[in-house]
């Protein structure tokens, strides 16, 4: 699987990560490598298998529905990279 | 006092021979003095230090102490610490002072121990050598051009230099048993949800299990009594009482059967490690052990199962870094979309960045099924050979990795190749069961390590028969020349 400098700035953008343009090239061939080498997974016959996505045969466990957590939010905001009044602030997004 | 056993210096600190403030400052000298060169730790915290052994030599006097009380402990900077940063070793969280404890740091909180510091580490957990961290490269006590391994590097080095009594590190793919081995130190990788993950920052979190990193099997008994249990807050925590690992430390080791996979056998593993290895099994022959070959024939597949799922969920548990609540945040962004994208372009490194995207495109619309599914299948493939195994024996034993510590920089040039040392790692963390790496001998003047893994929920065998080798041979006494 060979990805191209497109793909690579396609799948950057569906993760949000700005990659600088002269950077490119090498993680399409880093990527590209990468993937080449997952692909042995094709060899293995997997016909039937169940998939496994964890570990442990458990079911999900449930709580009470109670609260549990204090207001923190001063404590919380402490280390937040732009607040005010209370809110966390964000670029404006409807204009 | 730093060459003395976790159970060595408890007694001491109960018999009054030495106050928990003389043992902190004792290690907080040799913390310092010693950081400069291996830089193992990211973060010193003296002055909580010595709050904490005042604390504990409170609760000694009053006689209200647990074996753990008063002795100097590394936490790696994965673990949340409330009021004291917690970078993961990314300059995404350089800023990050986390507001609450690990599970795992409220349970060594509980108990008394002190905090020294925060380890060095590859970051977000991913990588193989340590060269991965925003605050540079941790080098391997046993020779200062190498790496200590990775991801837990520096809870490796300041165990192998005596910089902490003991430590806490992390294991996704090898990353407690790999740095052990290349430091010639004790690590225990428990069966998945044996520790809580809560306070634990995510890297695949159907792999992450936190351990204790140690000098010998006994110390790693007393650290993962604390350390393990049941918690509400870790929503896979196991629901199984903890059984007194130090109570069948001691136990025969006649008759019990021990596989050896002939996959860990072969090709790429170096003479040297694979002499090391015979050696030790010979020294087990000794004990009553009885060997048997099993087969894992799955192996070859685990690294590249482990390349899809770790990054998949990597991709989804790291999109909470995104500038808005907390870490890193880019100057001046035009738009939501702006500032999510440089934030995180200017807060992840390289390795960081690849593996988000190959998960991403592993999770992408029009593969998931060739990616994610197929590994998933694979994962089962890997699981079921080692219940095959367990079928027929107790416990299983190889090579941690395939060389000793590698050069600083060997490697950085060629992912594939650094994925490829935690070959003989990686298929544990996909089953879910539990494996440790003890010293097993030395091979160039670096320190080999000996890898024995056990069935779900074992951890009191795999101790039993660590310890019991650790009474009959000294490599897990040695130390690097110089600390």
């Amino acid at each position: 699987m060979s990805l191209q400098a497109d793909d690579v700035k396609n799948i950057a953008h569906l993760a949000r990560i700005a990659i600088d343009e002269n950077d490119i090239p090498e993680y399409a061939k880093n990527l590209s490598k990468i993937l080449d080498f997952v692909d042995q997974l094709n060899q293995a016959d997997t016909d039937g298998v169940e998939p496994m996505a964890h570990p442990l045969d458990m079911a999900q466990r449930l709580r009470v529905d109670e609260v549990t957590e204090v207001d923190q939010r001063e404590k919380f905001q402490s280390i937040s990279p732009k607040v005010e009044a209370g809110l966390f602030l964000v670029p404006k997004v409807i204009e | 006092m730093h060459k003395k056993t976790l159970a060595q210096l408890s007694a001491a600190l109960q018999a009054k021979e030495i106050s928990s403030v003389e043992l902190t400052q004792e290690f907080l000298a040799r913390a310092k003095q010693f950081n400069e060169q291996t830089n193992a730790y990211i973060t010193i915290t003296e002055d909580l230090a010595l709050q904490q052994a005042k604390e504990a030599d409170a609760r000694i006097a009053a006689g209200n102490t647990q074996a753990l009380t008063g002795i100097p402990l590394a936490h790696k900077d994965i673990f949340c610490t409330d009021g004291i940063k917690t970078s993961c070793g990314s300059k995404m969280l350089d800023s990050f002072i986390a507001p609450y404890n690990a599970t795992v740091i409220e349970k060594f909180n509980a108990a008394g121990a002190i905090c020294l510091g925060k380890a060095n580490m590859d970051e977000f957990a991913m990588g193989s050598s340590n060269e991965n961290s925003f605050y540079g490269v941790v080098k391997n006590p046993w020779d200062l051009n190498c790496v200590p391994g990775g991801s837990s590097g520096g809870s490796a080095a300041v165990v192998a230099a005596r910089m902490a009594a003991a430590a806490t590190g992390t294991d996704t793919g090898g990353s407690i048993r790999q740095p052990a081995s290349f430091c010639g130190i004790s690590g225990i990788k428990p069966t998945y949800g044996r520790v809580s993950r809560y306070g634990m920052i995510a890297y695949a979190s159907s792999l992450d299990q936190g351990g204790p990193m140690a000098q010998s099997a006994e110390d790693l008994a007393m650290m993962l009594e604390v350390m393990a249990g049941f918690d509400p807050k870790d929503s896979t925590s196991a629901q199984k009482d903890v059984p007194q690992y130090s109570a069948a430390m001691n136990d025969s080791l006649e008759g019990v059967k021990i596989g050896l996979p002939k996959e860990y056998f072969g090709e790429g593993l170096d003479a040297e490690v694979a002499t090391v290895v015979e050696t030790a099994i010979e020294e087990y022959k000794k004990l009553g052990v009885e060997f048997a070959e099993v087969s894992l024939p799955n192996t070859h597949l685990s690294v590249p199962a482990y390349y899809v799922v770790a990054p998949a969920e990597c991709s989804s548990n790291l999109s909470r870094f995104d500038g808005a609540r907390f870490g890193h945040r880019c100057e001046d962004p035009k738009d939501l979309e702006d500032m999510y994208k440089r934030s995180r372009g200017e807060g992840f490194g390289e390795e960081v960045t690849r593996r988000i995207l190959v998960g991403t495109y592993a999770l992408s619309a029009g593969y998931y099924d060739a990616y994610y599914l197929k590994a998933q299948k694979t994962r089962r493939l890997i699981s079921d050979d080692f219940k095959k195994a367990f079928a027929d024996v107790d416990l299983i034993l190889g090579p941690t990795a395939p060389t000793t510590a590698f050069g600083i920089g060997s490697k950085t040039d060629d992912p594939i190749s650094m994925y490829l040392s935690d070959i003989y790692t990686i298929a544990v963390n996909l089953a879910g069961i539990p494996a440790m790496s003890i010293p097993a001998g030395m091979a160039g003047g670096k320190p080999v390590g000996l890898q024995l893994i056990g069935n779900y929920f074992d951890e009191a065998k795999l101790l039993n028969a660590a310890h019991k080798y650790q009474q009959v041979t000294d490599w897990h006494q040695q130390m690097p020349e110089g600390f």
